[in-house]
């Protein structure tokens, strides 16, 4: 096990920002921590990179406990989020930092500074000044920094946060790429979960200092683990309801489960896909709220008369416009009991 | 930390105990009811009473005339603007005795001012309070114009953009980020004024007299070392509750800012308003600063053939067993030793009281470094005089005790000057640092050091000139064949005749020239360095 966390405890003033935080990341894994601002994402790699003392639990890397060992001799790499780059050195002097603090030579620092400009797409940069990067650009060049004294693990904080959407989507296409060429062990941490599933052979939620739920990107979308989840992966159509059988007693009335849901008083998630829409005087009387032009489909919002609002997706031609009246079916395909 | 703490101890603590123990302890019995006594006595309160209400007036006055320099040589640019910024210092880091006989010559008795249109000024405070503004003027401009060149001008084009007039602008966003400056430097100001000594000594007569005066009158001239002594810590009480007022103060208000280079936030004065500007601060400088100095200068060419600066050569001129001249060279010997000391003990405390997660106890020593600011110097002379005389340390006869007393006055405009650039050094970037496998030292050398070099110059060459003009201690431990500049200065000036005046003024006028001159290397030094390698 590269690294593991025993019931890590970070407190703030009496707040416990990581509350007996246990997780074990494995030698060319790329795990991804997921979780809205203040869940303590960012506390957790500070506490790993050992930027940030334990109240109590312990960090272990290669199963040695890392208590007094100071963030210079953990041999890990950390990525901030607004990349934190020495503005008074030039890319090249960035990138070889941590080379030099491990003595390696001029000639040697130079070629591998070249070498992992090539990496991240920015081949003969090294004397250009770090003011003049642009913000993809300096993201590269934090991220070849990181890279450059081999770290056993590679900690990236928001490592996308702050660029804008299409260079996102690239980078992060481009990153799974490069850590996967590279076999580099690396744990992230995003709000965004589309980055997250995109990245991660593993993801982690974290609410509150807990963690709410592990798995691959698949299980957790296909399975949260509870409301919270659910919606913080976007799924608004989350609700109370009494499963008996195959039925659901909800809100929205009876919904369909699949065969062999738990039983008893639970947490359903109805999937946008699932929301048939019908003609007015079937099904579920609703109300078309708002529609949402979303590329591959249409997200409209349905208003029933004295339950919670309900998402629908479906295709363009068959968009009701807002202000209609429509009927809603549901699909157990897309239905899910929470545990 | 263990270093500083180790050095004020020593140097410090110890010989300001040994005053106070030789002052209030009398036949082995602590007489502690001598404070009230004195306290009550009605010179005694007037003395008080005048040593408060000068500093507030000379701090209020230094404030007003000064600040508009700091944004004068900040962020406009001009000919000559190097030049100007070393002249400014200057006065700053001449002996005391030598700016009060400067001031005599211009608003005393057949002053220029009494020749011309019969205006004396010596017989009231606003001599003493044009001194203070001569003397501290530098303080000001360098401590907050330092700052102010390197703020980011872009914070004050954003203000602009949402809508802040340039007044709104500059209240809400320039002046927030230079209080932290402007309260350090009106804090260095009072300090001086408060424990001023020369300038009253000569200026004030016998209408005005400042603690300090009355300290070393106590001392020197009624040889009442219990009363010197109560004075003393009434000083270091009053000293201590404004330090720790002001350190709380600015730990309240310091901010991460962000940092620019001066080099590019200076623009050539455009309109009306700035050309004013420029042109009050230029004729501010040239009738409070240049003009003293410039009397100074005539007066030392008085003597006809260069007479004052040949004599200086003369080793059998009497008062000294060596030429004057070779108090040119113990000077700057002494004053690069103690700006060594000064900047490495200096820098170090600057460097642990930066830290966010200082403790309560590190914090408390940022005021308490301050205090030999406030002691009189002329306390910390004596009191090395009598507490290192004798073993385990006996520094006696060691060339080092001179740098050593200079040292300490020198550490905390070290400390002053570091401390908020270093604050202002973004913690995270320590942290990427460390995390690139940097220990701290190498942390403070890779990431805090570069960024803070300008500082450390510019402290540096404080500590230099307080050494090289520091008078009030050195006049105590000073070896008689080793006079340092100022410490000569006064010994000629204490003997009568026009032969030993002229060469006092020749020898003032060789230390502000080297002065001026060590000034000017350092701004070269401070411009020339832009890169990183």
């Amino acid at each position: 096990m590269l690294l593991s966390l025993d019931a890590a405890t970070v407190r703030f003033g009496g707040r416990a920002v990581l509350d007996g935080v246990g997780l074990e990341v494995v030698e060319h894994e790329v795990v991804c921590v997921l979780g809205p601002s203040g869940s303590g994402k960012s506390t957790l790699l500070r506490a790993v990179a050992g930027l940030q003392p334990l109240h109590s639990g312990r960090v272990l890397l290669d199963g040695r406990d890392q208590a007094g060992v100071p963030a210079h001799k953990r041999g890990v790499g950390l990525m901030f989020q607004d990349h934190q780059l020495f503005p008074q050195r030039d890319v090249g002097a960035n990138v070889a930092f941590g080379l030099r603090m491990r003595g390696v030579g001029k000639g040697e620092r130079d070629g591998e500074v070249g070498k992992l400009l090539e990496l991240v797409g920015l081949p003969g940069a090294a004397r250009r000044a770090v003011a003049g990067l642009s913000g993809g650009e300096q993201q590269r060049v934090a991220l070849a920094r990181a890279l450059a004294p081999r770290p056993r693990i590679l900690m990236l904080d928001e490592p996308l946060g702050q660029l804008d959407r299409s260079l996102r989507e690239r980078l992060v296409v481009e990153l799974r790429e490069l850590f996967g060429r590279l076999g580099t062990t690396v744990l992230a941490v995003t709000h965004d979960q589309g980055e997250a599933f995109a990245l991660a052979d593993r993801v982690v939620v974290m609410r509150d200092g807990r963690i709410a739920q592990t798995g691959t990107p698949l299980e957790v979308w296909q399975r949260p683990a509870d409301a919270f989840v659910a919606r913080f992966l976007g799924f608004d159509n989350v609700a109370g309801a009494t499963v008996a059988g195959a039925a659901a007693d909800s809100p929205w009335g009876k919904l369909p489960v699949p065969d062999g849901s738990a039983q008893g008083n639970r947490t359903v998630l109805v999937r946008p896909a699932g929301v048939r829409l019908r003609p007015a005087d079937q099904g579920l009387p609703c109300t078309v709220t708002a529609r949402t032009f979303k590329g591959t489909h249409v997200s409209v919002l349905l208003q029933p008369e004295d339950a919670p609002r309900l998402e629908a997706a479906c295709a363009l031609r068959d968009a009701p416009e807002a202000g209609a009246t429509v009927g809603v079916e549901f699909d157990a395909a897309e239905i899910v009991v929470l545990d | 930390m263990a270093l500083p703490v180790a050095f004020f101890a020593l140097f410090f603590a110890w010989p300001v105990a040994a005053i106070v123990t030789r002052g209030l302890k009398v036949d082995g019995v602590w007489r502690l009811g001598r404070i009230l006594d004195v306290v009550t006595q009605p010179d005694i309160r007037h003395v008080l009473w005048f040593t408060t209400w000068q500093a507030l007036a000379s701090t209020a006055l230094t404030l007003l005339l000064a600040l508009p320099a700091a944004y004068v040589f900040a962020r406009l640019d001009f000919p000559g603007r190097q030049l100007l910024r070393a002249v400014v210092t200057v006065p700053f880091v001449l002996p005391t005795v030598v700016a009060g006989s400067a001031f005599l010559a211009l608003v005393g008795h057949n002053g220029l001012l009494d020749e011309l249109w019969g205006v004396r000024l010596d017989t009231t405070v606003w001599a003493i309070l044009l001194a203070h503004v001569f003397f501290n003027y530098a303080v000001v401009v360098r401590t907050v114009g330092g700052l102010w060149s390197q703020l980011d001008p872009r914070q004050v084009e954003a203000a602009r953009m949402l809508g802040a007039s340039p007044s709104a602008a500059w209240r809400k966003v320039t002046l927030p980020a230079l209080a932290p400056a402007v309260a350090a430097a009106a804090l260095m100001v009072f300090l001086f004024t408060f424990t001023s000594f020369g300038v009253v000594q000569i200026l004030g007569g016998p209408t005005f007299s400042t603690l300090e005066v009355e300290i070393y009158r106590q001392t020197t001239d009624v040889f009442d070392l219990s009363t010197a002594a109560v004075l003393t810590l009434l000083q270091f009480a009053a000293v201590g509750a404004i330090l720790a007022v002001h350190a709380w103060t600015v730990r309240r208000r310091e901010t991460a800012l962000r940092l620019v280079d001066p080099n590019t936030t200076a623009r050539r004065p455009r309109g009306a308003g700035q050309w004013a500007l420029l042109a009050g601060v230029l004729g501010t400088v040239a009738l409070l600063l240049v003009l003293p100095l410039a009397v100074l200068v005539r007066r030392s060419f008085e003597s006809p053939g260069l007479g004052s600066y040949r004599a200086l050569t003369d080793a059998d001129g009497g008062t000294f067993l060596v030429a004057p001249v070779t108090a040119v060279w113990t000077s700057l010997q002494y004053a690069v030793a103690a700006t060594a000391i000064a900047v490495v003990i200096g820098g170090l405390a600057a460097a642990a009281l930066a830290r966010r997660d200082a403790g309560r106890l590190v914090r408390s020593f940022d005021a308490l470094l301050m205090l030999p600011l406030g002691v009189s110097a002329v306390t910390v002379g004596f009191g090395f005089l009598i507490a290192l005389d004798e073993p385990p340390l006996d520094l006696r006869q060691s060339w080092i005790l001179v740098p050593l007393a200079q040292a300490l006055v020198g550490a905390p405009f070290v400390v002053r000057t570091m401390l908020p650039v270093l604050r202002a050094v973004d913690a995270r970037l320590r942290e990427a640092a460390a995390v690139l496998g940097a220990s701290p030292w190498r942390v403070w050398r890779e990431v805090d050091l570069p960024m803070v070099r300008r500082a450390l110059l510019v402290a540096a060459g404080f500590a230099f000139a307080v050494s090289l003009g520091e008078f009030g201690a050195t006049v105590f431990i000073a070896r008689p064949d080793n006079p340092t500049l100022p410490v000569a200065v006064a010994r000629l000036l204490s003997r009568p005749g026009e032969v030993n005046y002229g060469q006092a003024m020749a020898l003032s006028t060789i230390l502000m020239v080297v002065c001026a001159a060590a000034l000017l290397v350092l701004e070269r030094l401070r411009t020339d360095r832009t890169g990183e390698f």
